[in-house]
C-alpha cells in the first residue's frame, strides 16, 4: 500500500514539475518575445520556413477539404432537399473550423517537429550551451523568432487556407454538382459574417503560438542523444496536437458558446 | 595578486549522486591550467558550472575577484564576455557557415558589423592554419580535426581573456591531436589568455599546461607543477598517468 501511495506520489510530483518547468519556459519565451534585442534575419527565415514552406501542405490539404465537405454536404442535405445550403455549409465549415484545425495539425506535424529536432540535436550536441558562452541568450536566438514567426504565420497560412478550401468546394459543386457558378458564389458571400473569418484566424493565431512552443520546449529539454531528440520530435508533435484540440474547443466556446 | 579564477568548497549533486564534494582550485592570470580525471569524475561538470551552464548547489567561484555563482544575468552577460569556450565535440552551429561560426560572438554578442566581423574570423581561421576559402564551407564539409581548429579559432575570436578547453584532443589521431596541442600554446600566448583545460589525454595535459589538477571522486587530489607529475607521490595519479588497470583506482562495472 505504501509503495502504491508512493508511485502515485512521484507521478504527482514529477508531473507538477513538468507543468511547472513548462509555464517557466512559457513565461521566458513570451517575454523575450517582447523584449529586444531582435534577430530580424532568423525571424525572416522562420518567417519564410513556416509561412511559404508549408504553403504547398496546407494548401492541399484546404482544397481536398473543401472538395470532400461540399461532395459529402451535398449527399447528406439532399436527404430532406436542402442541397442549396452546400454552399455556405462549405463556407461556415472552412473557416471557422476545418482550415485552422487542419491546417495546425499539418503544420505541427511539419513545423512542430522540425523545430523539435534542430532544437534537441542542438542540444545534445552542447550547440546550445555554446550560445550561452558566446554572450547569446538561447531564448532570444532559438525560442523567440520562431515563436513570434509561428504566430504571425499560422492566421497567414489560414486565410489561404480558407479561400483554397472554399474554391474547392466551388469546383466541386460548379463542374460536379451541377450548381450555377453565380448562384454558389452568392450563396458562399450569403451567411459569412467577418467574426466567422476572424474566429478561424484567432484560432490560427493560438495554434501557431502552441505548435512552435511545443517545438521549442520539447528540443530544448532533450536529452539522451538520437533516442533524445526522437521523443522530443514524437513529444511535440503529440502535445501540439492534443493543445490544438483542446483549445479549440476553448475558442469556439468564447466566440460562440453563448 | 587576485587569482583570475578561484573556486572554493565548490559541491554539485545530481539528486543523490554527489559529483564535486568540495573544489578549491585557483588559477592565476596567465597560467594554464589542466583538469585530469576519468571519464565521469566531474570534469565537465566543473567547467559547466564555472560556465554558469550549472548552479554548484554550495561553494564560490570568483572571476576577477568577483562572486559568480548566483550572478545576475545582466553581470552574467558582462563576465561570458571574458569568456571562450572550445567543446569536446566542437558545439558549431551547422546551419551557418564555418566564418560565421568564428564571427558569431562578435556580430551577436559585441554586435560587430557583418563585413568587420568576417575579416576577423578569416584571420582567426588563418591563425589556426585554415585557408580563407575554408570560411565558406559549412561544418558538415570539415574533417574532424578542421572542426576542431575552427572551434578554437571561434573560442579566441574575441580575444577572450580566459579561456577553456574541454577535451581539446578527443577522437583525433595522435598527430592532429599535437597539431592542436600546438596550437592551443600558441594561440593563447598570442590572446594573452588564462587557460583552463579538462581532458584524459596525458600528452596534451603535458604540452598544453603550467600546472595539472587530479580529479577523482568529486575531488582534487592531487595539485602541482606538470613537470612534477611524473612525481608527485600519488598512488592515484600514478596509476592514471600511466593508464593501469590495476591500482587505487577502480573501474565501477555493474555486472
Amino acid at each position: 500500500m505504501i509503495s502504491f501511495l508512493a508511485t502515485v506520489g512521484r507521478v504527482f510530483l514529477a508531473f507538477l514539475a513538468h507543468v511547472g518547468r513548462m509555464s517557466a519556459f512559457t513565461a521566458m519565451a513570451v517575454s523575450h518575445t517582447v523584449r529586444p534585442p531582435f534577430y530580424p534575419r532568423l525571424i525572416l527565415r522562420s518567417v519564410i520556413e513556416i509561412g511559404y514552406f508549408s504553403l504547398p501542405v496546407v494548401g492541399l490539404t484546404a482544397v481536398f477539404t473543401g472538395m470532400v465537405l461540399a461532395l459529402q454536404s451535398y449527399s447528406g442535405f439532399s436527404r430532406f432537399a436542402a442541397e442549396g445550403a452546400v454552399a455556405t455549409v462549405v463556407v461556415l465549415s472552412v473557416t471557422r473550423e476545418l482550415a485552422p484545425v487542419l491546417a495546425g495539425l499539418m503544420v505541427a506535424g511539419r513545423i512542430g517537429a522540425s523545430m523539435a529536432a534542430e532544437i534537441g540535436t542542438m542540444r545534445v550536441t552542447e550547440q546550445i550551451d555554446a550560445l550561452t558562452t558566446l554572450s547569446t541568450n538561447p531564448f532570444k536566438y532559438l525560442v523567440a523568432p520562431r515563436i513570434l514567426a509561428g504566430t504571425l504565420m499560422l492566421p497567414f497560412l489560414v486565410l489561404v487556407a480558407d479561400i483554397i478550401g472554399v474554391f474547392g468546394g466551388y469546383i466541386v459543386g460548379v463542374y460536379k454538382l451541377g450548381f450555377n457558378s453565380a448562384t454558389y458564389i452568392a450563396r458562399t458571400w450569403e451567411f459569412l459574417e467577418p467574426l466567422d473569418v476572424i474566429s478561424g484566424l484567432t484560432k490560427a493565431a493560438v495554434f501557431g503560438f502552441l505548435i512552435t512552443l511545443m517545438g521549442c520546449y520539447n528540443g530544448y529539454y532533450s536529452k539522451g542523444g538520437a533516442q533524445g531528440v526522437g521523443a522530443a520530435t514524437t513529444n511535440a508533435v503529440v502535445s501540439a496536437a492534443i493543445m490544438i484540440l483542446v483549445f479549440n474547443y476553448i475558442i469556439t466556446a468564447m466566440f460562440f458558446g453563448k | 595578486m587576485t587569482p583570475k579564477i578561484e573556486l572554493t568548497g565548490v559541491h554539485k549533486a545530481f539528486g543523490p549522486k554527489v559529483v564535486l564534494d568540495g573544489i578549491d582550485l585557483s588559477v592565476a592570470r596567465g597560467e594554464s591550467v589542466v583538469v585530469i580525471g576519468g571519464s565521469g569524475t566531474g570534469k565537465s561538470v566543473m567547467l559547466k558550472c564555472i560556465l554558469g551552464l550549472l548552479r554548484p548547489e554550495t561553494g564560490s567561484i570568483k572571476v576577477d575577484g568577483e562572486e559568480i555563482a548566483g550572478m545576475g544575468a545582466k553581470d552574467r552577460d558582462r563576465i561570458m564576455k571574458k569568456f571562450g569556450m572550445l567543446f569536446q565535440g566542437g558545439a558549431l552551429f551547422d546551419s551557418l557557415k564555418v566564418w560565421e561560426n568564428v564571427a558569431f560572438g562578435l556580430i551577436q554578442g559585441q554586435r560587430m558589423e557583418r563585413n568587420k566581423a568576417r575579416d576577423i574570423a578569416i584571420e582567426k581561421l588563418a591563425q589556426v592554419g585554415l585557408a580563407a576559402s575554408t570560411g565558406d564551407l559549412f561544418p558538415a564539409e570539415l574533417s574532424g580535426g578542421m572542426q576542431k581548429r575552427v572551434s578554437l579559432a571561434r573560442a579566441i575570436a574575441t580575444n577572450p581573456e580566459i579561456i577553456f578547453f574541454d577535451e581539446p584532443t578527443t577522437g583525433l589521431d595522435p598527430i592532429m591531436a599535437d597539431v592542436i596541442n600546438d596550437l592551443i600554446v600558441k594561440c593563447c600566448k598570442e590572446v594573452g589568455a588564462t587557460a583552463l583545460s579538462i581532458t584524459h589525454d596525458m600528452a596534451s595535459a603535458r604540452k598544453i599546461s603550467d600546472r595539472i589538477a587530479m580529479l577523482y571522486k568529486g575531488r582534487l587530489i592531487w595539485v602541482g607543477p606538470a613537470k612534477d607529475i611524473d612525481h608527485s607521490g600519488n598512488e592515484y595519479v600514478d596509476q592514471f598517468i600511466h593508464g593501469r588497470a590495476v591500482g587505487p583506482i577502480t573501474m565501477e562495472l555493474r555486472a
